[in-house]
């Protein structure tokens, strides 16, 4: 067993303040979804324009990151992604049953598996930029109808809203979930906190 | 010393660098030379003794030539609109659910109308010294027009309806004139429907001396606005704009005031389409929602005002043959043997409707369905048509009589004395309607039944200070205010049931499939550490 530091300071600070947003936009979002009544509507209204602000920040603060430092590059991948991403899904649905290791190592240089690289990639470039734009297209809905969008597609942009949040109410449970099959149940988190994280020789 | 400088100074200090700034307080008093160029306690004219209502107007039309004619053009004269679609509506036209009809009953109902004598349907309207200059234009407080007097006050000491009215001093009155004020337009608008509060829900007696809860407007205490019905209703040449035939749903010149415009004052014509600067997304309602929707949430604040009246109740007597009379707590009226059923409510909830500014009124010629509720009067308009908006309504429910044969509604004679037919003297439904539908030209099959009918009040006074507006979640929430108004997605309220389904698979799903995992997962690796533990 060794310690590798996969996390440099940016990418956590930007990892729990996203995960801080991200909860706080679903509890807001189901209040005023109606699912129940806890801060009041308008108070949940505002603190969730508030935070879809910040979210959208963040999210132009992790691409420049990102960018600027190259570490994109932990989101390609060579060779058969499906292949690989068959195999990782092996591993949680059997391998890890059977005591097998864990098929993709952990180092500085790869730090995700291909199912992590592909899920975080779909999350970052497809799913949050999308939940983002309906939110917005929500939010500035009475300025887009007078620029002439079609005041009948308030339903279906709410809709579609409500269908990604619900969507990424099942990625946040699986996602947390996930962190408790690394090496020890809590080495992930830990490594999320510190930076270090403790690894398979 | 120490709190006084410490804690006590600083405070009243703050307190008074934020004290709420108010906006300029209406009707000051002044001195009178400021407010008229006439002091009417020196006309010539008026230095006499008058015997009747007529001679102290053909006093004021010597002077004010026109004044009589521009009255004659109003409605509050003619009690007459003509529609746009030719229908002529008007209170001498239209049926309502409290008293039915003006026709038949005219002394009774004309005690609300600002003329003298229209007793019958021979009341002559081009007649000028038969306006009533007075009951608008007393400043006395002492001109009061008789119940039943086909609109006239009392000239001599009168008994009506178990009320004494002392003799009116005309001459004083006369002398004593002013702009109308909320006393004037209130004896008949804020007592509409026989007594006070009975009719509209957001028009009655309290609105004299209103608290700031109230009505944030009119409220008359000290550094309040103190605005009167004129200032909003401000007419010229005796046209008093407002209207419930022809309303203004949306206002689209918006702050116009006090410019002239073709509409009357609107909340817009002072507070802007775009009011709310600190939440601007309220802003945002604006096309959809009518301010009242929100600033007024509740009407009948203080006095009680009629939901129901059933009148196929009445003419019930007890076991000694007399007439009944049954009260709630309120103090309100339950039964009365002459009138039948009647519900009230006070400090209640208006019912929402999307209102596009027409309002269709049935009048005694319409064809009516009679198989279920009639809607005597109903406000036109649907979500997304792009001109209605969400308007708070008074809705006046009850059951009335009208011709099942025949298909339209009937007008009673209720009024007048033994023997003439009227129904609160002589309890005869058939004999009442075939007098009141002779005396009005009209048939009637001679079957007669009750249909139960609604009649919409559109609220728009009693305007709540800004603490006290809707809070959103009073809509945006399922069994909400807007509960049972369709049509349109309303966050909070609407769910699409499919998209549901999934978030609840997907939610639900998720944390199960993570919960078996774990629990197999815990297990295996138990296993295995074992195995590993015996090799």
């Amino acid at each position: 067993m060794r310690k590798i530091y996969l996390y440099a300071r940016f990418q956590r600070f930007w990892h729990w303040m996203q995960a801080f947003i991200i909860f706080g936009l679903l509890f807001t979002g189901m209040e005023v979804h109606g699912l129940f009544r806890v801060m009041g509507y308008e108070a949940a209204f505002n603190v969730h324009n508030y935070l879809a602000v910040a979210l959208l920040s963040f999210i132009v603060m992790a691409f420049f990151w990102y960018i600027t430092t190259g570490d994109f590059r932990q989101y390609l991948t060579e060779g058969n992604l499906v292949e690989k991403i068959m195999m990782q899904a092996r591993y949680y649905v059997i391998g890890i049953f059977r005591n097998e290791p864990h098929p993709f190592k952990k180092n500085e240089i790869s730090r995700l598996n291909p199912l992590q690289r592909i899920t975080y990639l779909m999350l970052t470039l497809v799913g949050l930029p999308l939940q983002v734009v309906f939110g917005f297209i929500y939010y500035y809905f009475n300025e887009l109808v007078a620029l002439g969008m079609d005041p009948d597609w308030l339903e279906p942009v709410a809709h579609i809203h409500t269908l990604l949040a619900y969507m990424l109410v099942g990625f946040v449970v699986m996602h947390v979930y996930m962190t408790t099959t690394g090496h020890t149940v809590t080495s992930n988190i830990k490594a999320m906190i510190t930076g270090w994280e403790e690894v398979e020789d | 010393m120490k709190v006084l400088t410490g804690r006590i100074l600083p405070v009243m200090l703050v307190l008074f660098a934020f004290r709420p700034l108010s906006a300029a307080v209406y009707h000051i008093p002044k001195d009178s030379l400021l407010s008229s160029t006439a002091d009417h306690s020196k006309f010539r004219q008026l230095q006499r003794e008058f015997k009747s209502g007529p001679e102290v107007t053909k006093a004021c039309l010597e002077c004010h030539t026109e004044a009589a004619r521009q009255i004659h053009r109003t409605k509050h004269w003619t009690w007459e609109v003509p529609m746009k679609d030719g229908k002529l509506l008007g209170k001498k036209n239209v049926v309502n659910n409290f008293c039915i009809s003006v026709e038949g009953n005219e002394a009774r109902c004309t005690s609300c109308h600002i003329g003298y004598g229209w007793k019958d349907r021979h009341f002559d309207f081009k007649s000028e010294e038969n306006v009533d200059c007075l009951v608008c234009h007393d400043g006395t407080g002492t001109y009061r027009k008789l119940p039943a007097g086909a609109g006239h006050p009392a000239y001599r000491p009168t008994v009506q309806e178990k009320k004494s009215y002392k003799k009116v001093d005309l001459s004083y009155v006369a002398r004593h004139v002013q702009n109308p004020d909320r006393h004037n337009c209130g004896v008949c608008h804020f007592e509409g429907g026989g007594a006070d509060a009975v009719k509209h829900g957001d028009l009655d007696g309290s609105l004299i001396e209103p608290s700031h809860s109230l009505d944030v407007h009119m409220a008359s205490g000290k550094d309040e606005l103190n605005m009167t019905c004129v200032d909003c209703h401000e007419g010229q040449g005796h046209q008093i704009p407002g209207s419930r035939y022809t309303p203004l749903a949306r206002d689209e010149h918006g702050c116009d005031h006090p410019l002239p415009d073709d509409f009357p004052t609107s909340c817009a014509s002072c507070h802007s389409n775009a009011p709310h600067k600190h939440n601007k997304k309220l802003n945002d309602h604006i096309d959809k929602v009518a301010c009242q929707t929100c600033h007024i949430p509740r009407i009948a604040k203080e006095r009680p005002t009629k939901m129901w009246w059933d009148w196929s109740k009445a003419g019930k007597f007890d076991e000694q043959g007399r007439m009944i009379v049954r009260k709630d707590s309120m103090g309100m009226p339950t039964y009365i043997t002459k009138k039948g059923e009647f519900r009230w409510a006070r400090d209640t909830e208006p019912e929402y409707r999307w209102f596009n500014g027409e309002m269709n009124y049935v009048t005694f010629l319409t064809t009516i369905a009679d198989t279920g509720v009639v809607r005597v009067n109903h406000p036109d308009g649907h979500a997304g048509d792009g001109k209605s908006r969400i308007w708070p309504f008074k809705v006046h429910r009850g059951k009335q009589p009208f011709d099942p044969v025949l298909k339209h509604f009937v007008k009673p004679k209720l009024y007048g004395p033994k023997g003439s037919g009227a129904y609160w003297s002589d309890f005869d439904w058939d004999r009442s309607i075939r007098t009141g539908m002779q005396n009005a030209g009209l048939r009637y099959s001679g079957r007669y039944d009750f249909v139960e009918t609604e009649m919409y009040w559109p609220i728009s006074h009693m305007v709540a200070p800004k603490e006290d507006a809707l809070g959103c979640v009073e809509c945006h929430a399922r069994k909400g205010r807007l509960e049972q108004l369709g049509g349109f997605y309303l966050p909070g309220r609407d769910v699409n049931p499919l998209i549901e389904i999934i978030g609840l698979l997907v939610s639900v799903g998720s944390i199960v499939g993570v919960l078996i995992h774990s629990v197999v997962r815990y297990y295996t690796t138990k296993k295995h550490k074992e195995r590993e533990g015996e090799a």
